[in-house]
């Protein structure tokens, strides 16, 4: 029996003109080693990872690069601006990862004080600003502010990428009501970036209709991280599947499934 | 091999390596000593990096990498070289 809806096989999403089948973008920070970090990835069967720009090493120029196991020919490098606390230092990140890879495609993050690096929305409206007028494609890591939101979508970013909870925290959506609202008022994709705890925190943000979600430590931290990853895409794609079905109301009293007729006495 | 009767006289390398003009750069926050006129090329030999992997900042400007052979580096220049590394 063919069970399966056409509509599900053609399912793609779009940012920034390129077109993506998998809902599901990963990081590849806090592995333990690269040949998890290839492993996990590709369990996830993400299309797009993003990556960190960093100082190389001086003192040991030939330590393997993250490039040699997660190749940039299979995969779309998405350069972060992590640790960026500055409009200034992520415009300077994000064009030495523009001359590094070639790339204009990338992920916005200007951060607050620990202990929450909270996204710093003056800091990041400036960057963006500075980034497209510098000919970047800005997707954007964002406070669950659907105003700032507005804001970030008509500079031209090209993806909105509000927090499920703080980076790394693992507490999942603390916001769901503002994450869909973000999502109702938007023109380009939205995607939940940081706070992902596991897999069920993947399908309710894709329940809540947003078109992909971003997320590291949840694989990363696993115990079995290449598990975890093929629970995300399992829950990220049942997520989808569930907003696509449309849900059923909530009702507060039971509706059996059995009907009443025919019943013995 | 040279013959005997050519090589140059004792002390010769080091007379020639005191006419040779040293300045010193920054190189990701450390001091480095590189002979004037040395390029971001040369440098990056010198440090045994493959160019098409890494990215170049001289004082806060991007070095194209089509520019690495003829880009000079001046003294006190601040350069970044950076890669890409697991992140999220």
């Amino acid at each position: 029996m063919d069970g399966t809806p056409a509509t599900i096989g053609d399912d793609t999403w779009e940012v920034a003109g390129r077109r993506f089948r998998s809902r599901l973008i990963v990081g590849t920070g806090r592995y333990k080693s690269l040949e998890e970090t290839a492993a996990a990835i590709e369990a996830s069967g993400a299309e797009i990872v993003t990556v960190a720009v960093r100082r190389v090493n001086l003192s040991d120029p030939n330590a393997p690069m993250l490039q040699d196991f997660v190749s940039p020919k299979r995969y779309t490098y998405l350069p972060n601006t992590a640790g960026c606390h500055t409009a200034n230092d992520a415009v300077r990140t994000l064009r030495l990862a523009r001359e590094a890879g070639g790339w204009n495609l990338v992920k916005l993050e200007v951060l607050g004080p620990p202990p929450f690096l909270y996204p710093d929305m003056e800091g990041t409206l400036e960057a963006a600003k500075a980034l497209i007028a510098d000919g970047f494609e800005v997707m954007v890591y964002c406070a669950d502010d659907p105003v700032a939101a507005k804001k970030l979508e008509d500079l031209g970013c090209v993806a909105i990428m509000p927090l499920g909870a703080p980076i790394g925290s693992g507490l999942g959506l603390t916001n769901p009501f503002m994450i869909r609202a973000i999502k109702q008022q938007a023109k380009v994709p939205v995607l939940v970036d940081a706070g992902i705890g596991t897999a069920s925190d993947a399908a309710k943000a894709m329940e809540l209709g947003c078109d992909a979600v971003l997320l590291n430590s949840a694989i990363a931290h696993a115990k079995d991280p290449v598990r975890m990853a093929v629970a995300m895409k399992a829950a990220v794609e049942a997520g989808r599947n569930a907003f696509l079905a449309g849900r059923m109301p909530v009702n507060y009293q039971a509706d059996a499934s059995s009907p009443m007729a025919g019943l013995i006495r | 091999m040279r013959p005997a009767g050519l090589r140059p006289p004792p002390g010769f390398a080091t007379f020639r390596a005191s006419m040779t003009q040293h300045i010193a750069v920054t190189v990701n926050g450390e001091t480095r000593d590189m002979a004037a006129g040395d390029t971001v090329a040369a440098l990056l030999r010198a440090i045994g990096l493959d160019s098409r992997k890494v990215a170049v900042e001289r004082n806060e400007e991007i070095v194209p990498r089509s520019t690495y052979d003829s880009v000079a580096l001046a003294p006190g220049d601040r350069l970044e070289i950076v890669h890409f590394i697991g992140g999220g």
